[in-house]
């Protein structure tokens, strides 16, 4: 009976607090929030966001950075798998898309930082020999006024995910058939792909996209280290103004929070447009029924980019690594004289409390969005009914912007008079963690053969018997593999530790995000790492894990 | 085992809408194998999945089944007490031979060991207890289904086509040892098929269902 109640429990648990929160966001937006001495509506918080210097500019950079990230990362996703499915390449970059999505943003964007900075590995790569520069040059390029360093860190780390949301949609399309089709009527492959199964993948992936758009056009902590600050994004200042010491300037923040409502939801009704754009155009070009032009051209764009993309961030990884063991380190030389384990023993003693928080909020967050999940999924194989018209609600907390309705709910949680606590926290990292954690596990679930059930009970197990006897263990691989990703979002989430813990709990990301404004490099490069290879920890775990269990059984070997 | 089971079915219809697939009113004596035939689509696997219990939402169906005088109708599947032999043997892949055998047997009895031994050198298959089942033959695998079915000691079971999956030679080793057992362990059997030879291997009664 407890499994009836997991999809209501499910629902309430993803929708209230967002609609809580964003009602309390609403409310002081319009001067009404009775314990800061607000008793009457008022436009005066919106009057005040108008006079901010910059807003407009701070909007603008939102909602474009958002709009640009998307439709590039969505280009070079369509693209690689036009060009390369079957490849060589295509089997290793399938190897590297789970690890890819599960370093941080926070930890990807220092990469890139420490990359692209004017005294950065590239700028030493190229100096003096094809630069002439002597000493770090005089330029702005992390934290540009335009955004654009900000739009690249979102590529590298929303590639991977449209990656691995695509993977995961076009078994079901049969594309290797298609392509076989087009193909016999003279279309050159890559040119094929894009004709007769990028149109029937989109709508497949139409909500990750959104969830895309949302996320680039809000992002705090990517923005913090990447994004411009005179004036930063909307959602930066929003932060800003939130953390002021004067409680005042919450009412401020609360109209941020719904202006950075409206942007993102201008940014997804653009995206919209731009969609009807595309399938006009996409139209005519299939009726134009050209079967060869462009295929090469097609060949490389699908492959450089991507390769581009993995590349840096693999190499920022890197890139953090010499940085935290780095002595003297001359510019423009390209590896630092000396090596150091001073940084690490510095930042040691301070490490133990963070991890320990991260580790146990992601692990709680997890094991409660796991259960949760499963109960869900269980009730749906016994009850023969799927939840399909429910899933947008899944999405609900990937689409509105964190910051929109977090921050109403810190209020909400204020007014009740509960404290920032670990598990506060955690309920706010279920809030994210749950929808992975059933996006990457509902497939694997709906897809076991219902006989083996059916052959459980008919050998006299009970329904529950057959679950932890016969479906649970037969699921543990893409179980742990759900798992890891649900420790992978909660260890890489900053907003929403940061606002329900009040600042007083620190996790090693709101603790590397936070030395971001500090600039000390070598500081910096140790915790991102630490920070980077967290969810990689769950990943070995889950890929080794079962490999170890059913070593004896061949059958349970790469079982879905 | 040796209890004689007797399964009736009483005025049984099913229907999807207002179209019926199956009407059949017969009953089926111990240790007789009942076979029903027909082409694909004429209901014959709704008819089991309906016997055993498992009728999808979009059926509906009437009438009653007695096993031993008692109706079972209303029973979920795992209290039925029938049991079920599919195409594929489905042996679970993450558990031994041993551990597929133990599977159904019910908790109560205590020599379980010895009997799972006892029964894997009755097909010719002493020994591989602790084998990971991936590792059997094709006709290896079919046999510890078989026992696997016994072993739960059902009081009556269906087959789903059990052999279409066997290549020739295999299907009617397979055929003898199935009905041999069930005969011996006095169950009554309802076989779904669209092999006339299958049929014909069981040697009971035939009915027919049109599409």
């Amino acid at each position: 009976m407890m499994l009836r109640l997991a999809p209501v429990l499910i629902v309430t648990l993803l929708v209230a607090p967002i609609l809580a929160g964003l009602a309390m966001a609403l409310l002081p937006a319009f001067g009404y929030l009775p314990a800061l001495g607000g008793e009457a509506l008022s436009l005066a918080p919106w009057r005040a966001l108008a006079a901010q210097p910059g807003i407009e500019r701070s909007v603008a950079i939102s909602l474009a950075s958002g709009l640009v990230a998307t439709a590039l990362s969505l280009a070079v996703v369509l693209l690689y798998l036009a060009a390369a499915t079957g490849s060589r390449l295509d089997r290793w970059i399938r190897r590297l898309v789970s690890p890819l999505l599960s370093i941080p943003h926070a930890a990807a964007a220092f990469g890139l930082a420490f990359l692209i900075a004017p005294s950065g590995l590239l700028a030493r790569l190229a100096s003096p020999a094809l630069t002439g520069w002597e000493r770090p040059p005089d330029l702005l390029i992390v934290q540009d006024p335009w955004g654009l360093s900000l739009i690249a860190g979102l590529v590298i780390k929303e590639v991977p995910f449209l990656l691995l949301m695509s993977l995961a949609a076009l078994p079901q399309l049969d594309a290797e058939r298609r392509v076989a089709m087009a193909r016999s009527l003279g279309y050159r492959p890559a040119i094929a792909w894009l004709k007769v199964v990028a149109p029937a993948l989109y709508p497949l992936i139409r909500l990750p996209v959104f969830a895309v758009i949302a996320y680039a056009s809000s992002v705090v902590d990517v923005a913090m280290i990447l994004g411009p600050t005179l004036p930063p994004t909307l959602a930066v200042s929003i932060l800003t103004w939130f953390s002021d010491p004067d409680l005042d300037q919450r009412f401020l923040a609360s109209a941020g929070a719904i202006l950075q409502l409206g942007v993102t939801a201008t940014a997804l009704l653009a995206w919209w447009g731009l969609e009807r754009l595309m399938a006009r155009l996409m139209n005519a070009w299939i009726a134009r029924g050209g079967r060869r032009h462009g295929e090469t051209s097609l060949r490389l764009a699908g492959k450089f980019p991507i390769l581009l993309a993995t590349g840096i961030a693999f190499a920022g990884l890197g890139g953090l690594a010499i940085t935290s063991v780095a002595g003297f380190w001359r510019f423009p030389e390209a590896l630092p004289q000396s090596v150091t384990l001073d940084h690490w023993a510095q930042a040691l003693p301070a490490l133990g409390g963070p991890l320990a928080s991260t580790a146990l909020i992601a692990l709680c967050s997890t094991l409660l969005a796991a259960v949760l999940v499963l109960a869900a999924l269980e009730n749906e194989q016994r009850t023969g009914r799927t939840a399909s018209k429910a899933l947008w609600l899944l999405y609900l907390p990937l689409i509105v912007p964190q910051i929109a309705f977090l921050f109403g709910l810190v209020v909400v949680m204020e007014q009740l008079g509960t404290r920032p606590t670990h598990g506060l926290i955690i309920f706010g990292h279920l809030l994210f963690v749950l929808p992975y954690v059933f996006l990457s596990l509902s497939e694997a679930y709906r897809r076991v053969d219902p006989r083996w059930t059916q052959l459980a009970l008919t050998l006299g197990a009970s329904r529950n018997a057959a679950f932890w006897r016969v479906r649970l263990p037969m699921l543990l691989a893409p179980l742990l593999t759900a798992c890891a990703v649900g420790l992978a979002v909660s260890i890489g989430q900053y907003l929403p530790t940061q606002l329900l813990g009040a600042g007083r709990v620190t996790t090693v990301t709101t603790e590397a995000v936070s030395l971001a404004a500090g600039g000390n490099r070598r500081v910096i490069g140790v915790w991102a790492l630490v920070q980077a290879c967290l969810p990689l920890v769950g990943f070995v775990i889950a890929i080794g894990l079962p490999k170890l269990l059913w070593s004896q059984r061949r059958g349970m070997q790469g079982a879905p | 085992m040796t209890t004689p089971h007797r399964l009736e079915l009483r005025d049984v219809r099913i229907h999807q809408g207002d179209k019926t697939l199956v009407a059949l009113d017969t009953e089926i004596a111990p240790g007789e194998v009942l076979s029903v035939m027909g082409p694909s689509g004429s209901g014959k696997s709704t008819l089991l999945a309906y016997l055993a219990g498992f009728l999808a939402p979009a059926f509906q169906a009437s009438g009653r089944v007695l096993l031993d005088d008692r109706d079972i109708g209303a029973l979920p599947a795992e209290r039925r007490g029938i049991g079920l032999l599919f195409q594929d043997p489905l042996l679970f892949p993450h558990l031994s031979v041993a551990g597929n055998l133990r599977f159904g047997m019910p908790r109560a009895g205590a020599d379980k060991a010895a009997r799972v031994d006892q029964a894997l050198a009755h097909i010719g298959l002493a020994g591989f207890g602790e084998r990971d089942p991936a590792t059997l033959s094709g006709g290896q695998k079919a046999r510890v289904a078989l026992m696997r079915l016994l072993l739960s000691a059902p009081c009556a079971v269906l087959l789903d086509e059990p052999f279409s999956t066997l290549d020739t030679h295999l299907r009617q080793e397979m055929r003898r040892l199935v009905f041999e057992h069930l005969r011996e362990a006095g169950l009554p059997s309802l076989l779904v098929t669209h092999d006339r030879e299958d049929a014909e291997a069981a040697g009971g009664r035939v009915i027919e269902l049109s599409s």
